[in-house]
This record gives structure tokens, sequence and C-alpha cells, in this order.
């Protein structure tokens, strides 16, 4: 597993405390789980998209990642309206652990009021926390 | 593993290694006021042969199928069984295993559940199928669950009023602590599910309905097929007569994207009720929301075959509280009978077997109606179908019980109240001409 260091963290997307990254596109937010997260998950085979169209609150359950130790909950950043999936990882879930801020992002949402990111973590914060 | 009590040497060698001097001393922990105290009231242990003679006495007071002809189903069929399945399942390494709780070093097992499993997908039309549930009624229960679970926000289920009514009790049982609601599908005059009385009805997850269903009715699968799309939401079929899939379409081919069905006709004697055993499928789309556990194959790391179970992770002991199902007991023992069965009679033997149902229930409907019986519904049906009864038939069949030894249909008044005088019939292949003829006679 890597060091805190080591971890891919960039700079333009925000965190979250259950390790999702969100990363703010006009009026939509692409969200994903960042490198921490697959890197603690290992090798990933399956992930439980939401539909087009399903509407989410804050810290509402939005999907699930599964490796081959463990299934873990995914948890909307923000309230708002699916737009898009990425229906790539239904046959490639490995895109999350290769490549988990580009190809391996999991859905856009519409959002309703872009102020609830407010709360998110930058990188400093977020590796403050990792840090504990 | 085998039962054999400890001897006097084992006790005392177990105790030289805790420590104590006795038994009485081991158990001193468990306060004295819930210890035994002096034997248990017990009659005194008999010879072998008087308690043979002791449980026959016992078991006579029953009465069984065997010794009868049977026209009734209604969830539980009298059918044959091949010797060769109960000498088979009666070996020791299948009937006293217990679950396979180191489950990669039980391959024989692992093995036959598989093959039970690929079996079910084929007689069910669907891709995949878990390694069973208790009965149809569980595995029904869970279908609904899936289906709740993938329309989060919905927390109603619509179900046939023709679906089996243990299993809606059962449904209702899994279901009602949840919170989630039951909409009954009202029948039609014809023994169909009414699926008009779905119109406008948005906010279920999903619908079930049982073909054939509890009157012996062939459902229109399609057409519930389509009311599902349009609302997108999960079709379940379920059955209660394995055998009419020998027949019929499957239900994978008409599109439901969940299956329960009864597997006791697959050579599982009816036990006087239980237990039976309960078949799950699913389309691949819902492998990971199927519960209970899965056997696949895999190769090992000399590239030789072999069996695990598999995607455990949604299992309870793995995550308990997101756990796919917290009843993951699968019916080992009945899996691996219908395994045996269905490899038996193969699928050339099940068609046959099922074209005897079939046209012997034909027979006997006819004869039924000649001898003054009058037809309920008529639509195709398959083993099973509803007569009501001319007058003085209750007490003539409760007569032919008692002196003729036969079971004359089941009382439909019991389930449907507005059904009083209303029988549902069955004719499998243990019922031969002459018995539909000598049932006819009498109750003419």
């Amino acid at each position: 597993m890597k060091e805190i260091n080591d971890l891919n963290l960039p700079e333009d997307v925000k965190y979250t405390k259950d390790h999702e990254w969100a990363k703010v596109d006009g009026d939509t937010v692409t969200i994903g789980i960042n490198d921490y997260a697959q890197d603690q998950l290992g090798e990933i085979v399956f992930v439980e998209l939401p539909e087009e169209g399903d509407t989410f609150e804050v810290e509402d359950e939005f999907g699930s990642v599964e490796s081959v130790k463990a299934v873990s909950e995914l948890y909307c950043p923000i309230s708002g309206e699916v737009v898009a999936v990425n229906e790539d990882l239904e046959d490639s879930p490995e895109l999350v652990n290769t490549d988990c801020y580009q190809g391996g992002w999991i859905m856009k949402i519409k959002a309703s009021d872009m102020s609830e990111l407010d709360g998110l973590m930058d990188k400093a914060a977020y590796l403050e926390m990792l840090k504990g | 593993m085998r039962y054999l009590p400890h001897t006097k040497e084992d006790i005392e060698s177990m105790l030289a290694v805790t420590g104590h001097s006795s038994l009485d001393e081991l158990f001193e922990c468990i306060p004295a006021s819930v210890r035994l105290k002096g034997l248990l009231d017990l009659p005194e242990a008999k010879s072998e042969w008087e308690l043979n003679e002791y449980m026959e006495e016992m078991a006579s007071q029953n009465i069984a199928c065997k010794d009868y002809t049977c026209f009734m189903g209604a969830g539980s069929y009298d059918h044959h069984i091949p010797a060769i399945v109960p000498y088979l399942v009666s070996r020791s390494e299948f009937a006293t295993a217990y679950t396979p709780y180191q489950p990669e070093v039980s391959q024989g097992t692992l093995q036959g559940i598989y093959e039970f499993q690929t079996m079910v997908t084929q007689l069910t039309g669907m891709d995949i199928a878990t390694a069973s549930h208790y009965d149809c009624g569980t595995a029904l229960a869970e279908c609904a669950l899936i289906a709740l679970r993938k329309k989060r926000k919905l927390n109603k289920i619509a179900i046939s009023s023709l679906v089996h009514p243990s299993h809606r009790q059962t449904v209702e049982t899994y279901l009602n602590p949840g919170g989630y609601e039951i909409v009954e599908i009202p029948a039609t005059e014809d023994g169909l599910t009414d699926l008009s009385a779905l119109e406008g009805m948005d906010d279920i997850a999903g619908i079930a309905v049982q073909s054939p269903n509890f009157f012996g009715n062939i459902e229109d699968l399609s057409a519930v097929r389509a009311i599902a799309d349009d609302k997108k939401i999960l079709m379940i079929a379920s059955f209660t007569e394995s055998f009419a899939y020998g027949l019929l379409k499957t239900p994978g081919a008409l599109g439901a994207d969940l299956v329960a069905g009864e597997g006791q006709s697959l050579g599982i004697s009816k036990s006087f009720g239980g237990p039976g055993l309960g078949l799950l499928a699913g389309t691949k789309k819902l492998m990971r929301d199927l519960p209970g556990r899965l056997v696949g194959k895999a190769k090992d790391a000399e590239g030789k075959d072999g069996f695990v179970l598999t995607l455990a992770t949604r299992e309870q002991h793995i995550r308990r509280e997101k756990a796919s199902s917290n009843i993951c007991s699968n019916n080992g023992l009945n899996a691996m009978t219908a395994a045996m069965y269905m490899a038996t009679i193969g699928k050339i033997g099940l068609r046959e077997l099922a074209q005897q149902n079939h046209d012997k229930a034909v027979y006997l409907k006819s004869q039924l109606e000649a001898a003054g019986f009058t037809s309920v519904h008529n639509v195709p049906f398959f083993n099973e179908f509803v007569m009501k009864a001319p007058e003085g038939f209750a007490a003539k069949r409760a007569e032919m019980i008692q002196n003729k030894c036969v079971f004359a249909g089941v009382e439909l008044g019991q389930f449907y109240p507005e059904l009083k005088d209303h029988y549902l019939f069955c004719a499998t292949e243990t019922v031969t001409k002459k018995d539909i003829d000598e049932l006819v006679k009498e109750v003419a």
C-alpha cells in the first residue's frame, strides 16, 4: 500500500471525509473515489452505478465499490440529479484503480446548490485528515 | 461427521487438560439454580426391537401419499422418485454433512451444488441461480427484497393474488418489519392475474406473478414483462410445480428478471409438507444482488478445475448490516437431491413426464365434467385446475379419504372464501387412467 506522501491527490478536486473526490465543471459535479480509497480497497472487481435520472441528497448512498477484499458504499457529496454515469466501469472496473480521477470517474451530478461543496476539503486539509 | 458419545476415557483426558476433577466441577460456573439435578425425566431405554415397534406404531397413525391415490397438488406434488436418487443422497458424504464451513475442501459438495445451479438455470431459462433457499416462499420473499433494494425510493411490491397463499404470507412476514407494503393484484373471472389493475400504479418496485398460478392456470408472462418495461421495474416469476417447465416456455425466455421456484417435485418427497426446496435464479445483471450463496467454477494454482464459494463479499459474514440476506442457509441436501433427480431423468425425461402430467390432468378434467363437476376457468392449465363440485361432494371426499385411500382435490374455500365448494384437482404421472376412472365413478 502507498505511503501518504506518495498518494496522487490533485489540486483541482475537492475531497470528502469518505475519500470521494468532486470536481466542478459549470453546474455539474463529477464524482469518483480518490487514490487513497482505491489503494486501500485493492483490486476493484465491480462498481455498482446509480442510474441516470436518480436524485440524491448530501450523504445519500449512491452506489458501491467492490474489491476482492470488501464492498464499500459510496456517499454523495452534493444534492442533485444524476446526468451521466461512467458505463465503461461495467466492463472495466479496474479503471478506478488505474485512473481514478480521469477514466475511473463514477457519476456526474447536476447540482442544485454548489455551496454544499464548501464543506469539502482541499488537498492540504485532506492530507491533514489522513495524517490524523 | 459421526455422532459418537464421549467415552469415560475421553472425558477424563479432557478434564485433565482443563484441570477439573469432575464434570460437576467443570460446570460450576453455571448458576446452580439453572443446573440440572439428577436425571432427565425420560422413560427407560428400549431395546432396538422395542424401539422399532414403538416407532412403527407411531408412524402407522399417519397416512402417507404412497398408500393413497393423490389428486392434490397446491404447492406439494406427488411424483415418482427413481430409486437411484434416495440411494445416492443417503450416502453419508451427503446425508450427514453440514454446510461446508471450509468450503474449498468440500469439492464434492461444491461440485454437486454447482451442477444443481447449472440445471436450475436451464430449467428456468435464467443466467444465474443460487445454491438454493428453504422453499419457494422464502425465495420469493428474497426476490421481492431485491426489487425493493434496486428501487430504493419505492416501498411497495405488487403480488398476484394467485401466487400460492402460503408464499404470500411468507413474503409478508419478510417485508412487513421493513415497512414495505404489498399490493395484491386481483384475479380475473378466468382465473388469471388481472394485469389491468396495475394501470396507474406508479410507485411499485416490482411485480410478482406465479405461473402456472395457484389455480394451475398458465399466466401470460410476456404481458407482465411489457408492464415491467413500461414502469421500468423488476418482473418476478414464481412457480410451485417445476415439471411445468418441462413443457412451457421458461420464465427467462419470457423476460423475467428474477425467478422463485419450488423444487419439491424434483425428487423430494412430500414429507407431510416440508422441507421443500427454494430455487432462485436471476439475470446476469442482478448477479450481485442475489442473496445467499453461489458456487463458482475456478482454476487452482496448477490450472486444474476447482469449485469455490463466490461473490461472498455480499454475504453476512463479510458485512452483516449490508448483506444481501441474513438468511443464507441453503437447503443443501434437497438441492443435491434435485440435482440427482434432474440428472437422472434428463431433459427429455422431464418433457415426457410433463406431457404425461398435462395429458392426465386434461383427461381428469373431462371426466369430472362428465360426472357433474363444473369447469370454472377456460384457459390453458398444466397439471392442476379448479372445478365447482356438485352438492354432497365434501362429505363424499371425506369418506373417500377414510375408506378408499383417495385424496380427491384441495378445497379452495380455505384460501379464497368466495370459492366455497370449489376444488383444486391435480393429476401427476403417479395416477393411472384406472385411478381416474375409479375416482369419477365414486363421485358421480
